[in-house]
């Protein structure tokens, strides 16, 4: 089936199973590589994306269920203040070991910061509790949240 | 044109121009005596071009570890340039060029750091000369400053680039003779200096191996029987071949060796896309041939275990004194049986690799820890020559040691094969979870003997671990110098083994992860039974400062002193002291542990719910890892991750067998640590004069005892398998 889906602001059409997670449309169709698959049952949050600005587990969203939603991806986080601000963080703070779950991560404090700007260390627990690191970068994430946070 | 090498015994430089005017400098260096097994030459590879622009080759996998960053940083420390004018790129697999490449057993750092040094005091040295031949100075009046060189009672200077052409001429140094930098001196070693990859990875570039795309690429799943060594009968694969998407369909047959190291027995499927692809797994049906490890449990083992345990050990790793009379007269007598579960390595990255086999050659494109032994097995596998087989090493999302195995590899060249055009193979999440090779399971059963003092006279250890061949299991061993041997009159360790059909492997702190547990937590149970201060009872058995035997390398036997001086200094920093003014139910515990070389002690403070739910509330970790720290941002994040990677283990992580099929599939049932659970991590290092060491692994033993013994401390509940059941933990 044709679909045609926004993604990062721009329009983008693919002919594929109307099943077909959006996880594996922006990997094998549209080449857009920093959406990761991790365990393909929502479970770790690496293929984290924003749906209307909502964070999303892209591994269990079908692309018959993306409609004319606004896909923002890693790749189209710089274009956002707080998107640019966390990527520029997370590098200078040095946060990630192999860097794996990092744009979930950083997809997912985006959305935290967007709502709560200045959060507490519980906003954080919840917040980030469905983005797995399994370099435990943990204590490095946490730094790096609230000195966007208090920076801002 | 290389000039002719300057050698020495420890080291084989060699220089020459580049096309177009810039220096490239290679050095080799020599095996490192006591990493014989695992290590070999190593190589690196500079090249300054006339922009003044200076990239270093880096040639061992990244994994997270960071040594992309640390290694060039000490490179570029001694060639004296500025970070900012320093590039980094991966090395190809071609270990003729670069010697040995591999990511494991915390090796990088001290079988390079000293050479590295020389390699970029080489650089620095020619750039010198050949300024002093551009003034006709002597090179000794020439000082270097971040990439240029000046020559101050003239006022002249040239930055590196514009003497490149010219340094490829001058004689190479002796690097046996060649002063070194003073540390107090050093403006890049020593500094946090962030991860190179870092801006890729935080706007999500292609950089890992699953991100791997090429022309014309199709992408494939591989699906293995589920119990292990099994062998296929027949499969619908001309009905998976019917679907729609489906390129291709077929059955490989494996080339069985017994190791479960080489390519075996399956169904690839291949699609346009991964998705599709792997969506045909609902539809294939598969009759399999179980074979003999079908036998086999987790339930099974244990059973037999404690069988064995009844009985005398097979072997005896060690006896000193007389253990069993010197436990019959002990004042007290301990008893202990504990034990831990199979644990997978879950990289969150699965298992993948790409391949594209032309005219008999296959390039790979792989995320691998340990890409030469990789090649031999794609050469045996398909049946070329290695010189046929060329890999490329990506950036890889996560090893713990489970990417030191290629069996990925044979499965992509072989499927590639077959379909003739570029695919990436990717592994499911399950896949990788129940096709893993897996950290051993162990039991241990120990006694103890404490004089009317309290103090430790008798220790005895009934290893009961798993064999494989004839042969212990890969991992599976115990070093006969576990401590406290040669710490207690009366000791012995005996060891004895169940076959085991599952494949193991090396897990992060290979052996270390596991006996740091049992050993550590026994330990505390010999202090309170002696009614000792838990850090007290440690230093009184590790005695004076002195070297155990067991190690030619000084730097691999045991230093009481190191250990002495970690367990004072984090007894220190966490307020060991006042531990028991803590409120209810909230504990802190203590642990140490020598492995890869470090020397770790740490503390975890634990508050434990009525219900038996475990807050970690802080670790503090204290190690000594030698005379200097290369990237105290990559160290402290390294230590810290890997404390939490221990807690992780300990609190949810294990996989059990079934029917010779391992159970778990996915994080919902071994549980990586999460936000909401870690703590955090306050790290410390000692600075002693002693070779710089890795710091991969070492800090990730003790963690999980110290966790264990704080459990003990807040609730009077002692643990003594894992993962931890917080059952027992009730108020």
């Amino acid at each position: 089936m044709a679909f045609t889906i926004r993604i990062n602001g721009a329009a983008h059409s693919v002919d594929v199973d109307g099943e077909m997670p959006l996880l594996w449309v922006l990997r094998d169709e549209l080449d857009l590589k920093g959406s990761k698959y991790g365990c393909g049952a929502g479970l770790c949050g690496a293929c984290t994306v924003h749906v209307n600005g909502a964070p999303t587990r892209s591994c269990l969203l079908p692309i018959s269920a993306v409609g004319d939603a606004q896909v923002t991806t890693i790749e189209g986080m710089s274009a956002q203040p707080v998107g640019r601000r966390l990527q520029e963080v997370w590098q200078a703070l040095d946060v990630p070991q192999c860097g794996y779950c990092q744009a979930g991560q950083i997809m997912a404090a985006a959305n935290l910061l967007t709502h709560t700007p200045r959060p507490t260390d519980a906003d954080i627990d919840n917040a980030m509790a469905g983005n797995v690191c399994r370099c435990a970068t943990y204590n490095r994430i946490r730094q790096a949240i609230k000195h966007v946070a208090e920076t801002e | 044109m290389m000039t002719a090498p300057q050698s020495s015994r420890r080291f084989f430089l060699q220089a020459a121009a580049m096309a177009g005017g810039g220096l490239m400098l290679r050095v080799s260096l020599p095996r490192h005596a006591e990493a014989a097994q695992q290590a070999g030459v190593l190589n690196a590879y500079i090249r300054i071009a006339p922009d003044n622009t200076v990239t270093i080759l880096s040639k061992n996998p990244e994994i997270g570890q960071g040594i992309k960053t640390s290694l060039p940083m000490v490179i570029a420390e001694e060639l004296d340039v500025d970070w900012s004018q320093v590039h980094i790129e991966q090395a190809p697999l071609d270990e003729v060029k670069f010697g040995r490449q591999f990511a494991g057993g915390s090796l990088s750092t001290p079988m390079n750091y000293e050479a590295l040094r020389k390699v970029g005091a080489a650089g620095r040295h020619m750039m010198l000369a050949a300024a002093g031949q551009a003034w006709n100075v002597s090179p000794a009046e020439c000082r270097t400053d971040r990439g240029t060189v000046n020559h101050a009672p003239s006022g002249r200077s040239l930055t590196y680039g514009a003497l490149a052409e010219r340094a490829a001429t001058v004689a190479l140094p002796d690097l046996d003779t060649l002063p070194l930098k003073d540390p107090k001196t050093f403006r890049i070693i020593g500094q946090p200096i962030p991860g190179v990859d870092n801006a890729k990875i935080v706007t999500g570039q292609k950089l890992f191996g699953i991100d791997t795309t090429l022309p014309g690429m199709l992408c494939a799943v591989y699906e293995k029987c589920p119990v292990f060594g099994g062998k296929l009968v027949s499969a619908n694969v001309d009905d998976i071949k019917a679907l729609p998407g489906i390129h291709d369909a077929f059955i490989v047959r494996g080339k069985s060796t017994g190791d479960m190291q080489s390519l075996q027995d399956g169904v690839a499927i291949v699609a346009k896309n991964w998705w599709t692809a792997n969506k045909a797994r609902e539809k294939l049906q598969v009759t399999w041939d179980d074979g003999p490890t079908a036998q086999q449990s987790s339930a099974g083992f244990a059973e037999q275990a404690h069988k064995l345990a009844h009985a005398a050990p097979a072997a005896w790793l060690r006896q000193n004194g007389d253990a069993a009379s010197a436990l019959q007269h002990a004042a007290k007598r301990v008893e202990a049986a504990y034990s831990y579960p199979f644990l997978p390595h879950m990289p969150l990255e699965p298992q993948n690799c790409t391949a594209h086999f032309q005219d008999g050659k296959v390039v790979l494109w792989a995320p691998t820890q340990n890409p030469a032994p990789g090649r031999r097995l794609v050469a045996t596998t398909l049946g070329i020559e290695e010189h046929d087989v060329t890999v490329n090493v990506t950036r890889i999302g996560g090893g713990f040691g489970r990417r030191l195995r290629n069996d990925y590899m044979a499965e992509a060249a072989w499927i590639a094969k077959q379909v003739g055009v570029p695919v990436k193979l990717l592994w499911t999440r399950q896949d990788d979870m129940r096709h893993d090779y897996y950290r051993p399971a162990g039991f241990h059963f120990f006694k103890a003997g404490l004089d009317g003092q309290g103090k430790l006279t008798a220790f005895s250890d009934h290893f009961v671990t798993f064999g494989r061949n004839g042969g212990l299991a890969d991992s599976a061993a115990m070093d006969s110098n576990e401590f406290p041997a040669q710490l207690v009159p009366h000791l012995q360790y005996g060891q004895s083994v169940m076959e085991l059909g599952i494949p193991t492997g090396p897990l992060r702190a290979p052996r270390s992860n596991a006996m740091g547990f049992v050993f550590q937590s026994f330990i505390d149970e010999l202090a309170h039974e002696a009614g000792q201060d838990p850090v007290a009872f440690r230093l009184s058995l590790l005695g004076e400062p002195h070297v155990l035997k067991g190690s030619a390398d000084p730097m691999r036997a045991f230093n009481t002193g190191r250990m002495r001086d970690v367990l004072t200094k984090v007894a220190e920093v966490s307020s060991w002291s006042n531990r028991r003014s803590l409120p209810a139910r909230t504990g802190k515990g203590v642990a140490f542990y020598f492995s890869h070389m470090g020397y770790f002690a740490e503390v975890v403070q634990t508050t434990v719910s009525p219900a038996g739910e475990i807050k970690l509330d802080k670790v503090w970790v204290v190690g000594d890892v030698g005379r200097q720290i290369v990237n105290p941002s990559g160290a402290v994040n390294q230590v810290q991750g890997a404390a939490l990677d221990g807690l992780g283990a300990a609190l949810g992580q294990g996989v059990t067998l079934d029917r010779g099929r391992v159970v778990q599939g996915n994080f919902d049932s071994v549980k990586p640590l999460r936000m909401n659970q870690a703590p955090p991590v306050e790290v410390h290092f000692l600075t002693t004069d002693h070779p710089p060491t890795g710091l991969g692994e070492p800090a990730l033993p003790p963690v999980i005892p110290a966790l264990c013994n704080a459990l003990f401390a807040a609730t009077g509940k002692r643990v003594r398998s894992l993962p931890i059941d917080t059952g027992m933990l009730r108020a």
